[in-house]
């Protein structure tokens, strides 16, 4: 018994020791230089391997830097703070002052939208949207059967009480994969900072709208007719907010009669409430 | 002797195809088979270290396992070892000499590893009780015939990019369809020799 035992261990052992030996005399033998500052890099980057700057990970986005000098700004998660570390790094000054952005799904519709249809099928939007393009009468709304949530790297996607997805915006980092992913393209990137949301993305007139959602925008142009700073327009049935202008003074809000816009700090506090 | 090696040689490649006729090893046959030139090297790669994997557990099977019967409880740890070893060295053979081509199999490479087409192979060897000739011849055969399906595969997928094919079998539905109606193909050789 104990025989069998010191063999296989001296033979495993053994074995293992032989391999060890001839991949590090290969190691030696075929080995390559590489840029210490791609270590460097890769240490500075999130380590999230989310592929928002379009690589293949943070390895891959270190490498691209040094060796095709592409845009040190890339990095949406790390934001401005890892663009300086890697400027440090590299010797390359930050060009563009990157504005944090995060995801918004442009929807409120839900149990506030009647459906066409029963679906019963696979609990996934893709799969959803590829019968009549989903259940809901608004062929625009958020289906709410998650895949964001499956693709969202920092879990910060959840299905609201509505039915649609919504956006925890304090783990959001505006990686963008989930505006990829949503068949229904209901989600948008939209600045950090941005104060004031359209939830809505519906395009038709508002007299086909009202019927099918009570939170659809039914472009009345009250919000247009509202704004002191001309930041809001409807246009194509569908307001939307030029960022550049809009001071958050949250007239539109006010004003809006179906209550298709929302603040960022209503977002916030409706979150709040609802996870106690 | 030889005609006995050039049958085992010719069940590996046509007959038993690995891929088409084991269902071995599908993993890169899906993944790498997007383009000729690539899937012509991942089948060399294959190759390399289906020969030297069959050639390297055949010696730790007859010197080490069986006479000191460890073989029914190390034989996949060890063989697996060997393996895991081998393609870690390609991998750095094929980093050095062709950064390009290390890029384009990207992760498959270290997935040659899993392969379940080369544990397989080391396995039926066993089984079969062949002598290291003809687990080499094996490990060659297994390894031609991978790459001829791998490329065929490539062929084939590289043609259909052009064609208009309906939107729900778009991507893995028609390559598993492609690969289905390949592998039936395949059955037409069955019985060429009697083994």
């Amino acid at each position: 018994m104990s025989q069998v035992f010191i063999i296989s261990v001296g033979a495993m052992g053994g074995i293992g020791i032989l391999f060890g030996a001839f991949l590090a005399y290969s190691s030696k033998k075929f080995a390559i230089e590489t840029d210490e500052r791609i270590k460097e890099i890769e240490v500075v980057l999130p380590g999230a391997n989310c592929g928002a700057c379009g690589f293949p990970g943070c390895s891959a986005y270190a490498q691209a830097i040094i060796d095709d000098g592409v845009s040190i700004g890339l990095c949406s998660v790390g934001g401005q703070a890892v663009t300086e570390k890697i400027g440090k790094i590299t010797g390359i000054s930050s060009d563009s002052d990157m504005a944090a952005k995060v995801a918004s799904v442009k929807c409120q519709g839900g149990t506030n939208c009647s459906n066409n249809f029963e679906y019963v099928g696979i609990r996934d939007c893709h799969a959803a949207n590829l019968l009549h393009k989903g259940e809901k009468s608004c062929k625009y709304a958020c289906l709410g059967l998650g895949s964001c949530i499956n693709v969202c790297p920092f879990n910060a996607i959840r299905i609201n009480n509505l039915g649609v997805a919504e956006i925890d915006l304090s783990r959001c980092t505006g990686c963008g994969i989930c505006v990829k992913e949503c068949p229904k393209a209901a989600i948008e990137l939209v600045p950090a900072a941005a104060p004031v949301h359209v939830l809505c993305k519906n395009i038709e007139m508002g007299k086909i709208v009202k019927p099918k959602c009570s939170v659809g925008c039914i472009a009345c142009k009250l919000c247009e007719r509202v704004c002191e700073s001309k930041a809001i327009k409807v246009e194509g049935n569908l307001a939307s907010i030029d960022y550049t202008l809009c001071t958050g003074c949250m007239a539109c809000v006010d004003k809006c009669p179906v209550k298709a816009i929302k603040g960022r700090a209503s977002e916030v506090e409706e979150k709040q409430s609802c996870c106690v | 002797m030889l005609k006995d090696l050039l049958l085992i040689f010719i069940g590996a490649v046509l007959v038993n195809n690995f891929v088409l006729s084991r269902f071995l090893g599908i993993c890169p046959f899906l993944g790498v088979s997007k383009k000729v030139d690539v899937a012509l090297s991942m089948g060399i790669a294959t190759t390399f270290v289906l020969t030297l994997s069959a050639a390297a557990t055949w010696l730790i099977q007859s010197f080490i396992l069986e006479p000191y019967g460890l073989s029914r409880f190390l034989q996949y740890v060890s063989f697996v070892l060997v393996i895991a070893s081998l393609v870690q060295m390609i991998e750095m053979f094929i980093k050095k000499t062709s950064p390009n081509l290390y890029n384009s199999l990207g992760i498959f490479l270290p997935l040659i590893t899993t392969n379940c087409a080369i544990l397989g192979l080391a396995l039926l060897s066993v089984n079969k009780s062949y002598n290291l000739a003809q687990s080499i011849v094996f490990g060659v055969g297994a390894g031609i015939g991978f790459t001829l399906a791998i490329v065929i595969m490539a062929g084939i997928r590289e043609e259909i990019e052009k064609a208009d094919i309906p939107e729900g079998l778009k991507g893995a539905g028609i390559t598993l369809l492609t690969a289905g109606i390949l592998s039936i193909s395949f059955l037409g050789f069955s019985g060429l020799i009697s083994m």
